[in-house]
């Protein structure tokens, strides 16, 4: 069930009922869309009230994606920076590897709910893909998984999980051919089977409900760490550190922990080859405000409003935009947004490895970037907690030439 | 700016002094180039194009099947922009003070071009109305009630997954007339479904007298004459860039072929609505 009802002046409050965070969010789809948009709303409004749809998402989180997922000290993490406390919560110990189980489970629940046995989702690296593939197996719905072309060839270990679980994966060749545009084409089958289909869309962004929806089912991993660290240290995390693409899992974090003020939140975005390189995937650092994919948020684009394409080595954050409500977030001060580069990230990922026996995904490694600039300089009391929110394997093929190239391996 | 010129009312008017439907043209504003385009648009009257849906090209048409989406590719490639939209505009009225042109495409470029500038330099450019795909009313404070408040027509979309509930929201503030969507899907996918549209458009009459358009689906010079018998008028666009696009050479550039390919397949557009209800 989700946290209980948050105070008015709370950062906890949004969005309002036209799914507006602030001037972010809304619902800017083709009027094709809107009745399905409008439908899938008052669907989830139902069930969030209902003890029944939580009792159930509480079933499947326990025996098959394998909640709680456990809050691990990193000791030698610890020690090699030498300053605070670092925490891992390890949802990339979930079934399927990643944080995204999490929102797809209660997505595949809602469209049963509707009577929807037809799903499609979007995915770039194929994570999402794999885990709405995997419900789908399990409640035995009909699975169709848009990828950017570029994708499915960068990522055909996860190409080949999909279709054994029993999904179709359909190539986009639009645009860039990859994450942005297999959510274009996503958006426009969805418009050519709103009547059957359900659409599951990955990450905290896209119309309302959507970003609220995914931040919902998310927040079970901000939830559990705070009762696993008051267990642990008995008091809150002081600084908590997750990667940022379209945000799902950072907001899966952050969210219960808003209004606890003595709390630093940071956000993690992909800087490619650096922000000034302009070839980087950092929404809230390099873009502005701007409308797609049905919602209002930072974006990479040109001054004629065209959409400019992401670079991230980490095929997950290789998005041009961010979920409505960090960029709200972002804008009200309350979450520091910063980034990490390609480099920074390989790094993590093998220092991680090799102290802690955790081959992190490369996501995550950003956020591990970033912790190693900071935690040094906290005192040994404090304590931050970073979202481990994927695992490495899918990433060996991408990292390995990398890291012996810098020496690293 | 308030805009004062009521092209599209007059144009519905004539139409129904004429008893046809009229022929509305999609092309989209740079493609394949600023030249060509121009060359195009001016010659879209004269072929039998009763009004210009004049796209404004975007990076990710969402609501756009293939055939529009490399549309706005090519004009993208030719540097197109908002600012070269409007000027093409405007160098077509010109010489043309009477067809209705309207703006279509998606908010993110009037966004970012900023919404009064927009409306204000539209409404100098010589525009008629506005069709923003995805500004559904719930989102009517961004750019239709500005639109309205300058007595610039915002055209609506109706789509067969409007039902009668939800018919009532879409036609507040919708003007000039409606667009309704032929199928659910996305431009230049299916085959216009005919007696869909018929029976759509006899629920559609019953909530408003407001023109109504129909459009995504038609290509052929029977389907217009088809559509035409219903509908106050009939738009075409895929099959138009796709004109285009055939016409093109290897490298993608214009040829002397590209207009001419144009008007042939407009003026068989226009015969089709001309003889559609005699």
């Amino acid at each position: 069930m989700a946290s209980s009802t948050p105070a008015l002046n709370s950062f906890r409050n949004g969005p309002d009922e036209n799914g507006h965070f602030g001037i972010f969010g809304g619902r800017y789809v083709a009027e094709t869309l809107m009745p399905l948009v409008l439908e899938v709303e008052k669907a989830y409004l139902t069930a969030k009230g209902d003890p029944d749809f939580w009792a159930e998402m509480e079933y499947y989180r326990k025996h098959y994606i394998g909640r709680p997922s456990a809050l691990y000290f990193a000791p030698r993490l610890t020690e090699h920076f030498g300053g605070g406390k670092l925490y891992f919560k390890r949802d990339e110990l979930n079934h399927t590897g990643a944080h995204k189980i999490n929102n797809v489970m209660g997505q595949a629940l809602l469209a049963k709910r509707m009577g929807r046995t037809k799903i499609i989702a979007e995915t770039g690296a194929g994570q999402h893909g794999v885990a709405t593939a995997t419900a789908c197996a399990l409640f035995g719905m009909e699975c169709e998984v848009f990828m950017g072309a570029e994708d499915v060839k960068r990522q055909k270990p996860n190409v080949d999980r999909m279709r054994l679980l029993g999904a179709k994966v359909v190539p986009v060749t639009s645009g860039s051919s990859t994450l942005k545009d297999a959510m274009n084409e996503a958006l426009r089958y969805w418009v050519s089977k709103a009547e059957t289909h359900f659409y599951i869309i990955g990450t905290a962004a896209g119309p309302h409900p959507y970003p609220a929806m995914v931040r919902d089912f998310q927040s079970i991993i901000g939830e559990e760490v705070r009762w696993q660290l008051e267990e642990a240290e008995g008091k809150l995390p002081d600084v908590l550190v997750a990667c940022i693409g379209g945000g799902s899992n950072a907001i899966g974090l952050f969210h219960p922990f808003l209004d606890d003020e003595s709390v630093e939140i940071f956000g993690v975005e992909a800087a490619g080859h650096g922000i000034d390189s302009g070839e980087h995937a950092a929404s809230l650092t390099g873009g502005n405000p701007g409308v797609l994919h049905g919602n209002r948020t930072y974006l990479l684009q040109d001054d004629d409003g065209q959409i400019t394409e992401a670079h991230s080595i980490s095929a997950g954050l290789d998005y041009p935009g961010i979920g409505p409500e960090h960029s709200w977030l972002h804008e009200s001060g309350r979450v520091k947004y910063v980034s990490a580069t390609d480099t920074d990230a390989l790094k993590a990922f093998a220092l991680c490895s090799k102290l802690e026996g955790i081959i992190p995904a490369l996501e995550p490694s950003h956020a591990l970037a970033y912790v190693g600039t900071m935690i040094g300089d906290l005192a040994k009391d404090k304590i931050v907690v970073m979202n481990l929110c994927g695992r490495g394997d899918k990433d060996l093929d991408a990292v390995i030439p990398r890291l012996e190239e810098m020496g690293e391996l | 700016m308030n805009y004062t010129a009521s092209r599209l009312d007059k144009c519905f008017a004539a139409l129904k002094d004429e008893n046809r439907a009229g022929l509305g043209i999609f092309v989209t504003a740079g493609d394949p180039d600023a030249e060509t385009s121009l060359a195009i648009m001016k010659a879209l009257p004269g072929a039998g194009a009763d009004m210009i849906e004049f796209g404004m090209p975007f990076s990710d048409p969402m609501a756009d099947g293939p055939s529009v989406q490399a549309s706005s590719q090519r004009s993208l490639k030719a540097g197109g922009s908002m600012v070269k939209t409007l000027a093409q505009l405007r160098a077509f009225r010109e010489d043309d003070k009477t067809t209705p042109v309207v703006l279509m495409g998606y908010y993110n470029p009037i966004y970012i071009y900023g919404v009064e500038r927009f409306l204000t330099d539209a409404i100098e450019a010589g525009a008629d109305g506005l069709i923003v795909v995805d500004l559904p009313p719930e989102e009517d404070e961004e750019l239709c009630l500005p639109a309205v408040k300058r007595n610039l027509p915002f055209v609506r979309l109706a789509t067969p997954t409007t039902d009668d509930a939800r018919l009532p929201t879409v036609l507040t503030n919708t003007s000039g007339f409606l667009y309704y969507v032929s199928i659910a899907g996305v431009t230049g996918t299916a085959e216009v479904p005919i007696d869909m549209v018929t029976a759509a458009l006899a629920r559609l009459r019953k909530h408003t007298d407001i023109p109504i358009g129909v459009g995504f689906g038609i290509k052929t010079k029977e389907q217009a004459a088809a559509v035409g018998t219903v509908a106050d008028a009939c738009i075409v666009g895929s099959a138009v860039v796709d004109a285009i696009r055939d016409s093109l050479d290897g490298s993608g550039k214009a040829t002397g072929k590209t207009v001419g390919a144009v008007t042939a397949l407009v003026s068989d557009l226009a015969a089709g609505v001309r003889n559609a209800r005699s």
